[in-house]
């Protein structure tokens, strides 16, 4: 029967969410704008790019390949240099984005059959532009492979990418999983804020209290709902992420999830604790901004948690987004072992068992 | 002479279905209280808007103190005052501050103002108020508040919508006594409202329905009495013809112990040093009708609130069933279907989806939900309406749906708390029809009304004053207490008596 009861809660919620204009923006709009606009400002197609090749094969093949780069529609000059040192002084200028590096053996061992090393070396400073690039230039040796060796079905041609400056383009990929770590965050604890909050302003609340429903089970019917919306966001997002930024996923599932479920539990008690304290709509919102800012400054996403003062160091341990940064940059970009993952986890458990009971002292306390 | 607001052939047609206002031609007297009288929806708050330029009409005439009220707007504000349903005062500010706002958007100038603050401040008797804080007030004084701020522009006709909905009977006969004493100024009041025995005091009255006027007289030349009238109006109006309830008979009672199902034991509330409820003890037994009367701020929503676990008693506690609500919050509330004093329902929510998420966490399964909601929709006609939002209902249905809502787990015992506020005559005498129904299959009632004739229905009925009941019993015995006729008089005497004793005691 309790179950009963949350399911009918659970699904009041949703219909009230989606039907409640406010709540409704907020878990698209943000998510999808802060995205698209991400993606935009770092210019998804680049074009007029300038390649410098050094060509150390000099054979028909290669010059074929050399021309498929020309033909394509995003490489404008293509430069030929002679040796190493002008490939890095070329990029060191930023004269070219992108340098194509073919061996010697480079026509032999393709026609021969065998395993051949491409390298394209990047400039890592231009984090997206690296990216993007590394794309059409995949793309296009991809497509010379195709064409001129019809018949083989796995691709002999090697990619070695080089990114200079910036081995692994860590800093877009770190800004956008913290990113969507952000969202997820501001997503779950709004709507958690709104939820009590929308129902005193309307004066459902009593109702619900006076029904035979125990606090326990309004509190799951508050929670679930803002949890799983939160869930399917973040899932979409990483997709999102990892189709337009090329961001991947290296670490477990099971593990981002089962941690992504206690990061998530620790938000929502913060944010029903909100809720439990205020009366209408704005006020909810207004303390959800208050909790959210300084967590961000103080989670290590604009600066290095050792940078910062002992005393706000101290504080960053009762910071849920602090320690799950680490496990989203960890897992996602790092495969990072499981151990490490705990040591964080661990304190994420400790941050939610408080701040869900704190919510439900909180929200017994207030139904006077 | 000149009427002050002349109506031909007017019509108000609102984006979809019928028109709100069909075809009406109207004058309204000067000088003269006029009172505006029909079932929810029937276009009286349209009317009004109408009258005071807030909307245009669709096609006809308006003529209001002898100005177009679309063409000539701004010359007709300075002359009319409109009080609507639920006028704007500014809860964090003082009623001197509230006035003083009014009065600068109406472009009153200094050296009146005072004057006319003291005019205004006798006139609703608000003099000794002046510093409080306007959501300090009770809900009589604060439309008193709203009144003198109406008042402050001077106006020539006065518009009220429905100002005594939610008002106890003495605030509401100073609000009668006020403005009847405007009108010997010779200013003409336009005044709807649901008391149909308020209707009956007033100079005419116009009955609508359904966009039409059905009557425009005298009220006494309806019948001489108010109750008289009230059968008179309510026969206007389509009448109410009791079938027997069909809610009461489907409702099975099931359990069954102990005499008293209600039992409010020496209840208190205290907010800082001050007492909003102390002493509070009755036992209600199966099957009674128990009413909690008193003034706006006596402590009865108070005690309610306590009795169904929404405030933690000071002192004492409740039980309903033998069960504690302290101890045994979710058991004893498990027993109990409420009515909250506004519409508590989803508003977002359809009408099935209202009745299905509270069918579901009264713990229904599937089957008995899908039975239940038939039912239900049978019984109160909800079929046109199940999938329109909850909040868009003519304010008829939203009653209905509260009370389907509240009973839906067939509940022994119902807290109604003023479930008939601002609802019009006809719906009360169906809400009336089916709860007395109920408590005659033996489910206990408390509720809470500013309606003297529902008072009448209760069986016995505690009087609340100042956080103390003053009195308990029957209908008749408070009546006989008090030596009064009606129950309004024995209400209003009980009062006075106390007043008269506490002042006494001070000496």
């Amino acid at each position: 029967m309790p179950i009963r009861r949350i399911i009918s809660l659970i699904k009041k919620e949703f219909i009230l969410i989606w039907k409640d204009p406010n709540s409704r923006m907020l878990i698209i709009v943000p998510p999808l704008l802060q995205l698209f606009i991400f993606a935009h400002a770092a210019t998804m197609e680049v074009r007029n790019i300038d390649m410098a090749v050094l060509d150390k094969s000099q054979t028909l093949q290669s010059r074929n390949l050399i021309s498929e780069f020309q033909h394509s529609k995003w490489f404008k000059k293509i430069i030929l240099v002679e040796n190493e040192n002008q490939v890095a002084q070329m990029i060191k200028a930023k004269k070219v984005q992108i340098a194509l590096c073919l061996n010697t053996d480079f026509a032999t061992r393709l026609l021969s059959n065998k395993q051949t090393n491409v390298q394209l070396i990047l400039d890592g400073r231009q984090t997206n532009l690296a990216g993007i690039v590394n794309g059409y230039a995949t793309t296009i040796i991809g497509q010379y492979e195709a064409q001129y060796f019809p018949k083989r079905n796995v691709p002999k041609i090697n990619i070695e990418i080089r990114n200079w400056f910036n081995p692994n383009l860590i800093f877009l990929w770190y800004t956008v999983v913290s990113l969507v770590t952000i969202l997820a965050t501001s997503i779950a604890l709004v709507l958690t804020a709104l939820s009590i909050a929308r129902e005193r302003e309307m004066g459902t609340f009593d109702q619900l209290i006076v029904s035979p429903l125990s606090s326990f089970e309004i509190l799951m019917g508050k929670i679930i709902p803002p949890l799983i919306i939160s869930l399917i966001l973040a899932t979409i997002m990483g997709i999102f992420t990892n189709i337009f930024f090329q961001v991947p996923f290296v670490g477990s599932v099971p593990l981002y999830y089962f941690s992504m479920l206690i990061y998530l539990l620790s938000v929502l008690g913060i944010g029903l604790f909100i809720s439990s304290i205020c009366k209408t709509q704005q006020q909810a919102i207004l303390g959800a901004f208050t909790f959210q800012m300084p967590a961000i400054l103080l989670s290590g996403y604009i600066s290095p948690v050792e940078d910062m003062p002992m005393f706000f160091q101290t504080i960053t341990w009762l910071n849920p987004v602090r320690f799950f940064l680490v496990i989203m940059k960890g897992v996602c970009l790092k495969n990072m072992p499981a151990e490490y993952v705990y040591q964080n986890l661990i304190p994420l458990i400790f941050i939610a068992i408080l701040t869900l009971s704190a919510a439900s002292w909180m929200f017994k306390r207030n139904l006077d | 002479m000149i009427p002050s607001v002349e109506i031909k052939n007017l019509t108000k047609q609102f984006a979809q279905g019928e028109p709100a206002i069909d075809n009406l031609t109207l004058n309204i007297e000067k000088g003269k209280i006029t009172g505006l009288i029909g079932p929810d929806g029937a276009g009286k708050t349209t009317l009004i808007r109408l009258i005071a330029g807030l909307l245009t009409p669709s096609k006809g005439e308006i003529t209001t103190l002898e100005l177009s009220p679309v063409q000539q707007r701004d010359l007709l504000n300075t002359k009319i005052g409109y009080m609507p349903q639920k006028f704007g005062l500014y809860e964090d500010l003082s009623v001197i501050e509230n006035l003083n706002l009014y009065a600068d958007l109406k472009g009153i100038l200094k050296p009146e103002k005072e004057e006319l603050f003291n005019k205004v401040l006798d006139i609703t008797d608000l003099n000794n108020f002046r510093p409080r804080l306007a959501g300090a007030l009770s809900g009589g004084m604060k439309q008193k508040l709203g009144l003198a701020c109406t008042l402050l522009g001077k106006p020539d006709l006065l518009l009220l919508d429905e100002p005594s909905v939610g008002v106890d009977p003495i605030s509401r006969r100073e609000l009668i006594k006020m403005v009847r004493e405007l009108t010997d100024e010779g200013m003409t009041i336009f005044w709807s409202t649901a008391y149909l025995d308020e209707a009956h005091s007033f100079d005419n009255c116009i009955v609508m329905n359904e966009g039409k006027i059905i009557y425009s007289g005298l009220p006494h030349n309806l019948s001489e009495t108010t109750t008289g009238f009230e059968e008179k109006v309510i026969e206007l109006m389509g009448g109410f013809n009791p079938e027997p309830s069909e809610l009461a008979e489907k409702f099975e009672l099931k359990e069954d112990n102990g005499e008293y199902v209600i039992e409010a034991l020496d209840l208190a509330k205290k907010y800082g040093d001050f007492y909003a409820v102390k002493n509070n003890t009755f036992h209600i037994k199966k099957g009674e009708i128990f009413g909690l009367l008193g003034p706006n701020g006596a402590g009865k929503s108070t005690s309610f609130k306590m009795m169904c676990g929404l405030a933690t008693p000071t002192r004492g506690t409740a039980k309903i069933m033998g069960q504690d609500i302290l101890k045994n919050p979710s058991k004893a509330r498990s027993y109990l279907g409420y009515m909250a004093q506004k519409f508590s329902l989803y508003g977002d929510m359809s009408v099935l989806q209202n009745l299905s998420f509270f069918s579901g966490v009264y713990g229904l399964n599937i089957f008995q939900r899908k039975e239940k909601i038939n039912e239900i929709v049978d019984i109160f006609h909800f079929k046109k309406y199940l999938d329109r939002d909850a909040k868009e209902l003519p304010l008829g249905y939203k009653q209905r749906l509260s009370l389907a809502c509240a009973v839906m787990h067939n509940p022994p015992v119902l807290f109604l708390d003023e479930p008939t506020s601002g609802v019009d005559p006809i719906t009360r005498r169906e809400f009336w029809h089916h709860i007395k129904a109920l408590s005659k299959k033996g489910v206990t009632v408390m509720v809470t009304t500013h309606f003297m004739d529902e008072a009448e229905f209760c069986d016995r009925i505690s009087l609340f004053y100042k956080g103390e009941a003053i009195a308990t019993g029957s209908p008749k015995e408070l009546k006989t207490m008090a030596n009064a006729k009606t129950m309004e008089e024995a209400f209003v005497g009980l009062i006075r008596e106390r007043e008269r004793e506490i002042v006494k005691s001070e000496r």
